[in-house]
């Protein structure tokens, strides 16, 4: 194990720690989406799940 | 009567306003854009080593998170974003330049490039027309982001390929729903400086590109 992947995890590491707060006060304050809210971002991604299958062909 | 022209007088500012926040992002982000693909095709020209990326990235990330917060309101803002951003792209020249040598590497990264161009505005043109609220994703999407994060930490203790391919396909999903509440958020008026959503939309720009290039560049690979 390189010096590099040391940081790299150290680093990771780092951003969870900081970002954790941040995210326990989003799911505690994020509004409650309805089912047809979670219909509206899965189609888009199911699309992008297409896309990227195509763009694989394409290499 | 009186009261129905101010409703409407103050809706419509209100909505000049988001336009204008819109507006100048969109500005600022293209320009940073450019500014970053500019940094990384001198530091290709350089031969930056790998470590280029790590160092880039941590800085980046730092200024990101402690000083672009401090000056996000004055003019100094906008060329803290410059900074991030071009420190971004320079860190991307090794990376970049490790893709080219590939016998279809050019093809890789021009797939990427264009490939993110799409998602981007696909998903940007989906949040403007459709002006839904998307801010019920902002806790999934934190919790899916930390997730990712930790097995990102795991992966590079266990070194999985497969499990590499699975946190950059997780990471663009992610990376899209972020495009999609921060553009809903100018819309809504959540978020009115621009500067702030400019490198917000940039991060998840970058993002989408790296997750694109390894998963094309591990399926492109006949070896």
């Amino acid at each position: 194990m390189d010096w590099m992947e040391i940081v790299s995890a150290f680093a990771l590491v780092m951003l969870i720690v900081i970002l954790f707060p941040a995210t326990r006060d989003m799911m505690r304050n994020s509004p409650k989406g309805t089912s047809s809210d979670w219909l509206s971002f899965v189609i888009p991604l199911i699309v992008i799940v297409v896309f990227i299958m195509f763009l694989i062909k394409l290499v | 009567m009186n009261q129905n022209y101010s409703t409407v007088a103050r809706r419509s500012s209100s909505a000049l306003a988001t336009n204008k926040v819109l507006r100048n992002t969109y500005m600022l982000l293209s320009l940073t854009l450019l500014f970053s693909g500019l940094t990384a095709a001198i530091s290709m020209f350089m031969n930056m080593p790998p470590m280029t990326y790590l160092i880039s990235v941590i800085g980046g990330m730092v200024i990101a998170m402690f000083v672009l917060p401090r000056f996000a309101n004055s003019t100094a803002g906008i060329g803290i974003v410059f900074l991030i951003t071009g420190m971004l792209g320079f860190g991307l020249g090794p990376i970049l330049s490790m893709y080219a040598s590939l016998p279809n590497g050019s093809n890789i990264i021009t797939l990427s490039l264009g490939g993110t161009g799409v998602i981007f505005m696909g998903l940007s043109a989906y949040a403007l027309t459709t002006r839904k609220d998307f801010s019920f994703l902002g806790g999934f999407l934190m919790v899916g982001f930390l997730l990712v994060l930790l097995a990102a930490v795991a992966n590079i203790f266990l070194a999985i390929p497969a499990m590499s391919l699975m946190i950059s396909a997780v990471v663009i999903m992610i990376m899209s729903g972020f495009i999609l509440y921060d553009t809903s958020r100018i819309i809504h008026g959540g978020e009115t400086n621009y500067v702030l959503a400019t490198i917000g939309l940039y991060m998840t720009i970058f993002n989408i590109f790296i997750s694109l290039l390894q998963i094309l560049g591990i399926m492109g690979n006949d070896d």
